[in-house]
C-alpha cells in the first residue's frame, strides 16, 4: 500500500533525454503493442462506463410504468439544488469529509514527526507496522470494531460510566471518528514517508539559528510535508466523501452522498446517476483548488 | 537531529501513545467478542466460549463466500498483473504525448469514491450489455475489481523499473537474445518480487472491496464482506460475525509482511 502512497519523482531531463532517444531508436510498434490493452480496458470499460453513467444522467422515469425512458432532462441535476433533503446531504458529506481530512492531518504529523525523527530504530519499525496493520485489517472489521466502541453496551459507555457520562452513541461525530479511524494510513503513511526524507542538517541549521521545537516544525517541516499532506488528504476526502456504509452502520440517521445514490439505484437510476457526478465535481474541485495553491505536480 | 524541548516530546508522545491505543483496542474488543458467550457485542463480554468458532467453520455460506471472494480476488488480480505490468512497462521505458494522461486513468478507479465506480459499472451491466445482448454475471464482478487493482501491479512494477539497469537489456539483445528472451532471463527475474508484491496488494484491495461489489455482483453470489454485510444487518448473529472478522485480520497480517519487506528493500537499494 505504501507505494501507492508514493510521491513519485519527476523524471530529471537527463533522464527523459535518455528515453527520448530511446524511443526514436526503438519502433513504436513496442510501445502500441504494451499501451493498447490496458488503455483500452481502462477507456473502454471504465470511463465508458461513467460516460453511460453521465447519459443515463439525463433520463427519466415515467411515472406509469416505473421504466427509465431515454430522453433529455436537467430534472435530477436540479433535483440536487431543489430538495431540500438532498441538498443538505450533499452539504453535510461535504462538511464530514473536510472533517475527516482535517483531523487525519492534525493526527498524521505528530505521529510522522516521531517516528521519523525521535523514535529508535526498533520503536521506528514497531509504529510502521502498527500503522500499515489496520490499513488491510478489513473495512468491515473495522466498522464493526466501531460498532463495539460505541454501542449501547459497548466500550466507551463502559469506559466512561464511571464518569457518570455515556459516548455520542450512533450519529454524525461517530461517522467522522469512524472514517478517520479508517483512512487515517492513507494519510499517515505518505506524510511519515516525507518526513524521513528530510536532511537531519535541516533540523541542525534550524537549531543552530535560533528556532525551537514548535518553529522548526512549523517553518521548516510543514513546508516540506505538503506535498505528501495533500497527497494523503485526496485519499481522505474522496473515500469519506464516497463512502455509505459507515453511516448507515454507525450513524444513526446520518445520511451521506452514497446512501442517495444506493437507495435509488434500483428506484430511479436517473436520480442515482446524477448524484454520483456530486462526489466526482467534489473532487474535481478539490484538485483544482490544491492545484491554485500549487502543491499538485508532485501527486 | 530534531531536538525537541521536553515538553514537546512528552506532547509527542502522548499522541502517538493515544493513536496506537485508538488503533489497536477496537480490533481487540472485535477478537475477544468472537469468544463471547452473548450472541450481540457487548463489553465487557459475558463469558468466554469456543461454540461461534464452531459454528462458523461449519457454515456453509460461509465457505461459499469465502470461495467466491477467492475466485475474485484472483481473477481480478490476473487481469490487473497482466494490464498493470504493461502499463508500467510502457510509461518507464517510453516518453510520449499523454503519458500523464494515461498515469491518471490508472489512478482514477481508486481516487475517485467506490460508489461511483460501483454504479458506473452497475449501469453498464444493467442498463447498457443486455441492450446488446450481454449478461455479464459474475465476470461482472471480476472486471470492476480489475479496474481497480491496475493501480497496484502498475505502482509497484513501475517502482522497480525505474531503479532497473536499461544498459542490461541491450547487453542481452546485443548478445543475440530476442525479445522474448531478454524479457523472460533478464527484465522478469529483476521485477519478480516488485510484481508478487504488487500481485499480492492486488488481490488484498479486492478481497477487501465491499462497495463496488455491492453494485456489480450478480443476484444470488455473495463474497465473504457480502455475507458479513448482510449478517451485520441483523446483529443477533454478531458473534460469528466476529470470528469471521478476527480471521480476517489474521490474514491481514500477509499483505503486511509483504509491504513491510517491499520497503526494506526499497531502503537496501
Amino acid at each position: 500500500m505504501t507505494s501507492v502512497l508514493q510521491v513519485p519523482e519527476p523524471p530529471t531531463p537527463a533522464e527523459v533525454k535518455v528515453a527520448a532517444a530511446r524511443t526514436s531508436r526503438q519502433n513504436r510498434r513496442g510501445l502500441l503493442w504494451l499501451l493498447t490493452p490496458p488503455t483500452a480496458w481502462l477507456l473502454v470499460l471504465y470511463i465508458g462506463s461513467l460516460f453511460f453513467l453521465l447519459i443515463t444522467a439525463f433520463w427519466f422515469i415515467n411515472p406509469f410504468t416505473s421504466k427509465v425512458v431515454p430522453g433529455f432532462t436537467l430534472e435530477n441535476f436540479v433535483s440536487i439544488f431543489t430538495v431540500p433533503a438532498y441538498f443538505a446531504t450533499a452539504v453535510r458529506s461535504l462538511l464530514i469529509a473536510l472533517a475527516v481530512t482535517l483531523i487525519a492531518i492534525v493526527l498524521a504529523v505528530p505521529i510522522a514527526i516521531y517516528m521519523a525523527k525521535i523514535a529508535s530504530p526498533p520503536m521506528r519499525a514497531f509504529l510502521a507496522v502498527t500503522i500499515t496493520l489496520p490499513l488491510w485489517a478489513g473495512y468491515l472489521v473495522k466498522l464493526i470494531a466501531m460498532r463495539v466502541v460505541f454501542t449501547e453496551n459497548g466500550f466507551l459507555n463502559w469506559l466512561l460510566a464511571p464518569f457518570g457520562i455515556s459516548g455520542p452513541g450512533f450519529n454524525t461525530s461517530t461517522v467522522i471518528i469512524t472514517l478517520t479511524y479508517l483512512w487515517f494510513p492513507f494519510m499517515a503513511l505518505p506524510v511519515y514517508t516525507a518526513v524521513r526524507q528530510i536532511p537531519h542538517s535541516y533540523f541542525d541549521a534550524s537549531a543552530d539559528l535560533g528556532a525551537k521545537s514548535w518553529r522548526t516544525i512549523r517553518t521548516v517541516v510543514l513546508p516540506l510535508i505538503k506535498p505528501a499532506i495533500i497527497a494523503g488528504s485526496v485519499f481522505t476526502f474522496s473515500l469519506s466523501l464516497g463512502d455509505y456504509l459507515v453511516a448507515r452502520f454507525v450513524g444513526g440517521s446520518t445520511q451521506m452522498i452514497g446512501s442517495i445514490i444506493a437507495s435509488n439505484i434500483n428506484l430511479n437510476p436517473p436520480v442515482a446517476a446524477a448524484f454520483s457526478f456530486v462526489p466526482i465535481a467534489f473532487v474535481l474541485v478539490y484538485l483544482w483548488v490544491v492545484r491554485k495553491m500549487g502543491a499538485l505536480e508532485r501527486l | 537531529m530534531l531536538q525537541l524541548s521536553r515538553s514537546a516530546r512528552a506532547v509527542l508522545i502522548s499522541i502517538v501513545a493515544f493513536i496506537v491505543l485508538v488503533i489497536y483496542v477496537p480490533l481487540l474488543l472485535v477478537v475477544a467478542n468472537s469468544f463471547n458467550v452473548a450472541s450481540l457485542s457487548s463489553w465487557p463480554i459475558k463469558g468466554l466460549t469456543t461454540q461461534w468458532w464452531v459454528v462458523a467453520w461449519e457454515s456453509p455460506f460461509i465457505r461459499e463466500a469465502l470461495l467466491n471472494s477467492v475466485i475474485v480476488a484472483l481473477g481480478a488480480t490476473f487481469f490487473a498483473g497482466i494490464l498493470g505490468t504493461m502499463a508500467a512497462f510502457a510509461l518507464q521505458r517510453y516518453e510520449f504525448f499523454g503519458r500523464q494522461s494515461i498515469n491518471l486513468l490508472i489512478v482514477l478507479p481508486i481516487a475517485l469514491p467506490g460508489v461511483v465506480t460501483g454504479v458506473a459499472f452497475s449501469n453498464t451491466y444493467n442498463s447498457v450489455l443486455p441492450e446488446i445482448g450481454i449478461n455479464i454475471g459474475y465476470f461482472g464482478m471480476i472486471v470492476a475489481h480489475a479496474t481497480f487493482c491496475i493501480v497496484m501491479v502498475f505502482n509497484n512494477v513501475g517502482a522497480r523499473l525505474r531503479r532497473m539497469n536499461p544498459g542490461l537489456v541491450e547487453a542481452s539483445m546485443d548478445l543475440g537474445a530476442n525479445v522474448w528472451q531478454t524479457f523472460r532471463l533478464v527484465t522478469f527475474p529483476q521485477f519478480r518480487p516488485a510484481f508478487v508484491a504488487g500481485a499480492i496488494l492486488a488481490f488484498a484491495l479486492s478481497f477487501d472491496e465491499v462497495i463496488v461489489t455491492i453494485f456489480t455482483a450478480p443476484p444470488g453470489v455473495e463474497t465473504l464482506p457480502l455475507w458479513i454485510l448482510k449478517e451485520m444487518a441483523r446483529p443477533n448473529q454478531a458473534s460469528v460475525v466476529n470470528v469471521v472478522a478476527t480471521v480476517v485480520i489474521l490474514f491481514s497480517l500477509i499483505p503486511v509482511y509483504v509491504s513491510l519487506r517491499m520497503s526494506r528493500s526499497d531502503e537496501d537499494d
